[in-house]
C-alpha cells in the first residue's frame, strides 16, 4: 500500500449515492442514530423534607411531616411519607415523592409475595434496610438513582432497629437517625436528650415533636401536619394527621434579625 | 416384542397415567447408599453411610454443607446432587446478600422443588436422579425435608432414603414418639441405630463409612467425619440390631450394589404394572 494517498479521489461521489461515505460514520435514514442518549433523574421534582427517628426504651419511633414541596411551592399538604411494611418494619422517606411511591409499591408486592407463599418470618426492618441498600446502590450504579433518603425503623428479632439509606446507597444503623435538615437540627437535640438519661416512650414522643417543631420553624420546606410511627415488639402504630400548629407560635418572627 | 412404548420420553404418559421416566429416576435413589435424617424439638440430625468405589479409593462424601444452618445428605446420582447443592448454596448466599439473613427452609425447599419440577415436564430435560435429605434450623425450629426425582418434597419428622432404607424407616417409625424430647446426643444415637439397621449382618458402622451432621438451637451446623465420628459410635456394636428381632426383613435386598459408584449398577427393572396407586413414593 502506498502511504499518504487520499481515498477521496479514488471514489467518485456517485458511485454509491445515498450510502455511507468512506471514512465517515454510518448514518442510515429513518433511524435515530443521532441521539441515543437517555435522560435520568438528575434532581427531584415533588419532594418531601426531613424524617426523624429514634430508638427509645422499648421501641422505635419515626416522624415526618406530610408536605410534598414543588420547588419552593408547598404543593401537596397531605402526602403520607411513612408507611407500615410489616409488624416489624416501617419505612419513611424524604426526597422525591414519586420515587418513594414507586419503592413503596415494590415493597408492598414483596410483602404480599411472602404472605401468599406462607413464609413465616415476615420482612423485618434489618432485612428491609439491607434490601433497600442493594436496590438504591444498584440504581445509582446505573446512573438512574431513586432520589430518596430513607429511614427504616422496626425490629430485628427482639432488638430494635433503626437504619438510614440514601440515593447512592450509603447506609448505616444508629440509635438516632434523620434526613435532610433533620441531620443538622434534630440529631443534636436527640443526642443531648439521651445524655440526660433514658428515654421513655412519653419522653421520646415529646422529643420527636420538639424536633419537628424546630424543623417547622427553621426549614422552609417543612409543614405543621405530620405522621408519627411507634414500633414496639407488639407491632406498629401509626398516628396520622397530627398537627403542630397549636404548639407553635410565630410571635417571635418579627424579632428575628440578620437573615434579610 | 413387548417393549415399553411409553418410557422413551419424560413428557409421555402411559395409558395407566404414569410417567415411566420419572419412575425410573425414582429407582436411582434406591441405588445410593442409605442415609437417615430425624429431628427433635431442638435439633435436626443427618447420618449417612458412605461407600468407597474401590479398595484404592476414599469413601465418597455423602453429607454436604449448604449454609451455616443447612446440610444435605444425598442418595442417587452424586453428580446430579452437586448441581442441586450448588443451586441451594447460591440461594442461601443470595439471601445473605439481599436481606442480611439466613434463608428459611420453606423458602429454599420451594425453590428447589420448582427447579426439580421443570426437569420432569420438558422433553429436552431429564429428572434429577437423586434423592436428598435436607436438615436445617431456622426461626421455625429444626426441619427435615426429603426430595425426590419426581420433584415432590416432604416435610418429615424422620426419614431414611437409599439402599435397604426400609429397615431404617421401620426403626424410625417404632421410635417416633421418643424423638421430640430427645437430647442432642440421644438423637444422634437414634439416627445411628436406624442407619445400622440398613447394614448387612456382617457389616458395622465405622468412622470410615459413616458421617454425621447436626444443627440446632444455639448451634451452627457441624459435620463429623472420620475420627470425629468415633465417640458417637462407641458401644453401638454392643447393641442388638433391629430391636433384637433379628428377622431379616430385607433378606432379598442383599443385592445392594457392592462395587461401582451410586447409580452405576445394572438398570433396574421398570416398575411393575398394576403397582399401588401412588407409585411416586420412594419405598
Amino acid at each position: 500500500m502506498m502511504a499518504g494517498v487520499s481515498l477521496t479521489g479514488v471514489f467518485t461521489p456517485n458511485l454509491w449515492s445515498g450510502g455511507p461515505a468512506p471514512g465517515q460514520l454510518y448514518n442510515f435514514p429513518a433511524t435515530k442514530t443521532q441521539n441515543e442518549s437517555r435522560t435520568h433523574t438528575m434532581y427531584p421534582s415533588t419532594s418531601g423534607t426531613s424524617v426523624v427517628g429514634l430508638v427509645y426504651d422499648g421501641g422505635v419511633m419515626v416522624a415526618a411531616d406530610s408536605l410534598g414541596s414543588y420547588g419552593s411551592l408547598a404543593r401537596f399538604r397531605n402526602v403520607k411519607r411513612l408507611f407500615r411494611v410489616t409488624d416489624k418494619a416501617v419505612l419513611a422517606c424524604s426526597g422525591d415523592i414519586a420515587d418513594y411511591q414507586f419503592i413503596r409499591e415494590v415493597i408492598e408486592q414483596k410483602v404480599r409475595d411472602d404472605e401468599i407463599h406462607g413464609y413465616t418470618p415476615e420482612l423485618n426492618a434489618c432485612a428491609l434496610h439491607c434490601w433497600l441498600t442493594r436496590v438504591l446502590y444498584n440504581r445509582r450504579s446505573r446512573f438512574d438513582p431513586l432520589w430518596l433518603e430513607s429511614v427504616v425503623a422496626g425490629y430485628k428479632g427482639d432488638t430494635p432497629f433503626l437504619g438510614f439509606v440514601d440515593k447512592i446507597g450509603t447506609a448505616f444503623e444508629a440509635k438516632e437517625v434523620a434526613t435532610g435538615f433533620g441531620v443538622h437540627l434534630a440529631i443534636p437535640m436527640i443526642r443531648e436528650a439521651r445524655e440526660k438519661g433514658n428515654l421513655t416512650r412519653e419522653a421520646a414522643r415529646k422529643l420527636l415533636v420538639d424536633c419537628l417543631k424546630v424543623l417547622y420553624y427553621r426549614d422552609c420546606r417543612a409543614h405543621f401536619k405530620y405522621q408519627l410511627a411507634d414500633i414496639t415488639p407488639e407491632g406498629v402504630t401509626i398516628h396520622d394527621d397530627l398537627d403542630l400548629k397549636q404548639e407553635t407560635s410565630w410571635e417571635v418572627a418579627s424579632f428575628v434579625r440578620g437573615y434579610d | 416384542m413387548f417393549r415399553n412404548q411409553y418410557d422413551n420420553d419424560v413428557t409421555v404418559w402411559s395409558p395407566q397415567g404414569r410417567l415411566h421416566q420419572v419412575e425410573y429416576a425414582m429407582e436411582a435413589v434406591k441405588q445410593g447408599s442409605a442415609t437417615v435424617g430425624l429431628k427433635s424439638s431442638t435439633h435436626a440430625v443427618l447420618v449417612a453411610l458412605k461407600r468407597a468405589s474401590s479398595e484404592l479409593a476414599a469413601h465418597q462424601k455423602k453429607i454436604k454443607p449448604v449454609d451455616e444452618h443447612i446440610a444435605v445428605s444425598i442418595s442417587g446420582l452424586t453428580a446430579d446432587a452437586r448441581v442441586l447443592i450448588r443451586f441451594m448454596r447460591t440461594e442461601c448466599r443470595h439471601e445473605h446478600f439481599a436481606h442480611d439473613q439466613s434463608l428459611s427452609l420453606n423458602k429454599l425447599m420451594e425453590r428447589v422443588g420448582m427447579k426439580m419440577q421443570v426437569a420432569t415436564q420438558r422433553y429436552d430435560k431429564r429428572p434429577y436422579g437423586v434423592g436428598l435429605l435436607i436438615a436445617g434450623y431456622d426461626e421455625d425450629g429444626p426441619h427435615i425435608y426429603q426430595t425426590c426425582p419426581s420433584a415432590n418434597y416432604y416435610d418429615c419428622r424422620a426419614m431414611a432414603i437409599g439402599a435397604r432404607s426400609q429397615s431404617a424407616r421401620t426403626y424410625l417409625e417404632r421410635h417416633l414418639e421418643d424423638f421430640p424430647n430427645a437430647a442432642r446426643e440421644e438423637l444422634i444415637r437414634h439416627a445411628l441405630r436406624a442407619l445400622r439397621d440398613t447394614l448387612p449382618n456382617d457389616m458395622e458402622l465405622t468412622n470410615k463409612n459413616c458421617s454425621i451432621a447436626v444443627v440446632g438451637v444455639g448451634e451452627k451446623l457441624s459435620i463429623y467425619d472420620d475420627e470425629d465420628v468415633s465417640p458417637y459410635l462407641e458401644g453401638l456394636d454392643q447393641e442388638e440390631r433391629r430391636g433384637g428381632t433379628a428377622a431379616a426383613r430385607e433378606a432379598p435386598a442383599s443385592t445392594a450394589p457392592s462395587a461401582g459408584e451410586e447409580g452405576s449398577a445394572a438398570p433396574s427393572p421398570p416398575p411393575a404394572a398394576g403397582d399401588q396407586g401412588d407409585s411416586m413414593d420412594t419405598d
